[in-house]
């Protein structure tokens, strides 16, 4: 117990004095509050519009899973299929590292005009962002299998197939995981940035609406959310992991 | 100094047709294993470089043969061409005189490193080889466990092999060796990471257990006194290229006691075949100088 709050102290004491200077400085420089509002004015915001902002956090949420959920698994079939595949990995993998160089804030309102305002081209635009960490970190796992274990498992007479489930798709999982947790984080970026381009709801829709009306402290609640979010999400993923990976070294 | 060059193989032998497994050749006097004038060669950047020349050896069924050479005589080579993982240059790979030259799964291999799964358990790794060959895991995690009771690994069942230590790893590593249903068994230096007194344990280990089960075994090893204690034959290896220099048939009754470590015939033979060694090592000095 106790060397957990020793672990967790440094951090939020860093934070807490960051926000002290802030306010601080805000009050001593008399800002005014559509450039930077105090960290307590936002507090109050946050606490007043907590459930106008519930429901937009909820829809964000909501989208960011399913989001992930597809766009990870597109990620996890795309290396499979390159992995068991030698020559469709030969004609695609460029073609892989070129597609994340389309910047999706461009490519987010041709979706929109292609797909409409519904929940389809949102989805498309996180499932861009996430499967890329996913596949690469996959394939990246699924080609560094031990050797000696892969020799043993052919000398045994190992069939192509048990190879696959039984030695190189558990020794590429925490592999894996670190291209999932990368995912996480960017699947709430991309929602955000789907919200942006066309929604009715969701923190991306209320930031860009108080944005618009000047409402800065209402930025920086939209901000906040985004940023807790993100955690939940990564905290999702490394409970999973704990889960699934019990034998790792590091546990 | 070529006593026995091995070039004297059995004339072939017929064909045993339409058996898809290798049965248990206790019935047939075929060896269990035999390699027939085995030659292997790696391209580099500068020209070829002979690893195997011209290599014959034969293991009789329920016979522990061991092959010792100095480091870089193709030993690895000869198993990667015996498990079926690579293509000799020329030569045959023989089970129960039936030609089986680049087939996988015919033996039940352990590996210099332990190459456990460290994410199965010690029971689950053992079970491995008869759950790929489709024995109900039930039966197959059964059987595991009888024989890690048997071999001294008992109430380290569920235990993952990184809390294990060295000594214990080699064992639940030979156990999955012994579990897989081939006859014939390939141990590559199963003993050369370990400290010497970890070493010698393993090594009173390793002859109850085969002295129990009779397998056919060929082992890899650099260590005389090791391939003396265990081996009912010892072939021993020319540097690279490596072929067969002599063979040496180990007289000593079994089952064996640790006793026979300082009898004279042991300490004798011991001393032959290091002087066998220390020529080569010398000639092979020579020729790198």
């Amino acid at each position: 117990m106790r060397s957990w709050w020793s672990l967790i102290w440094p951090p939020v004491g860093a934070v807490l004095f960051f926000l002290v200077l802030w306010q601080g400085a805000v009050w001593l420089w008399d800002i005014e509050p559509y450039i930077l509002p105090a960290p307590s004015s936002i507090g109050l915001e946050m606490v007043s519009g907590s459930p106008v902002l519930l429901n937009h956090t909820l829809a964000t949420l909501r989208l960011t899973l399913i989001g992930f959920l597809i766009g990870t698994g597109t990620g996890i079939v795309i290396s499979l299929a390159l992995h068991l595949i030698p020559m469709l990995r030969k004609a695609l993998y460029p073609l892989l590292i070129l597609s994340q160089n389309v910047p999706t804030i461009a490519l987010a309102p041709l979706l929109m005009i292609w797909f409409g305002f519904g929940m389809l081209p949102k989805i498309i635009v996180i499932t861009l962002v996430c499967f890329f960490p996913v596949a690469v970190a996959a394939l990246d796992g699924l080609a560094r299998t031990d050797r000696t274990m892969l020799n043993y498992m052919k000398m045994t007479g190992a069939g192509t197939w048990q190879i696959f489930t039984k030695l190189e798709l558990p020794h590429a999982l925490p592999s894996i995981f670190s291209g999932l947790r990368i995912a996480a984080t960017y699947s709430v970026m991309g929602a955000v940035i789907g919200e942006w381009i066309g929604a009715d709801r969701g923190i991306g829709y209320y930031m860009m609406l108080q944005r618009a009306g000047y409402r800065t402290d209402r930025v920086f609640v939209a901000i906040l959310i985004i940023v807790l979010l993100s955690l939940l999400m990564v905290a999702l993923i490394a409970l999973l992991e704990k889960r699934l990976i019990r034998w790792s070294r590091k546990a | 100094m070529r006593v026995n060059n091995m070039n004297d193989t059995p004339s072939s032998s017929p064909e045993l047709s339409g058996t898809s497994t290798p049965a248990r050749s206790d019935s047939t006097d075929n060896p269990a294993l035999e390699v027939r004038h085995i030659r292997k060669a790696f391209r580099q950047r500068r020209g070829e470089m002979q690893v195997l020349d011209d290599l014959s050896l034969a293991v009789q069924p329920g016979e522990f043969v061991s092959i010792i050479g100095p480091s870089g005589s193709g030993k690895s080579t000869l198993f990667h061409i015996i498990g079926g993982l690579m293509p000799p240059g020329a030569g045959s790979v023989h089970m129960d005189g039936r030609d089986v030259t680049g087939q996988k799964g015919l033996i039940a291999y352990m590996p210099q490193q332990p190459a456990l799964f460290p994410w199965r358990t010690v029971e689950d790794n053992v079970m491995l080889p008869e759950e790929l060959r489709g024995v109900s895991k039930t039966q197959a995690r059964a059987n595991a466990r009888q024989w890690i009771e048997r071999a001294g690994l008992g109430g380290f069942e569920k235990a993952y092999p990184h809390t294990l230590s060295g000594g214990m790893q080699q064992r639940a590593s030979f156990l999955r060796a012994l579990m897989s249903p081939q006859e014939v068994m390939c141990l590559d230096e199963p003993f050369s990471a370990l400290d010497a007194l970890t070493r010698s344990e393993m090594q009173h280990w390793l002859l109850d257990i085969w002295e129990d089960t009779r397998r056919s075994v060929l082992m890899i090893t650099h260590h005389i006194e090791e391939a003396l204690l265990l081996s009912d034959s010892i072939y021993i290896l020319s540097a690279r290229p490596g072929t067969v220099l002599q063979k040496i048939e180990v007289p000593f009754p079994r089952p064996r006691r640790e006793d026979i470590l300082t009898d004279p015939a042991f300490l004798a033979l011991k001393s032959d075949i290091s002087s066998i060694m220390r020529q080569e090592q010398q000639k092979r000095q020579q020729v790198s100088t």
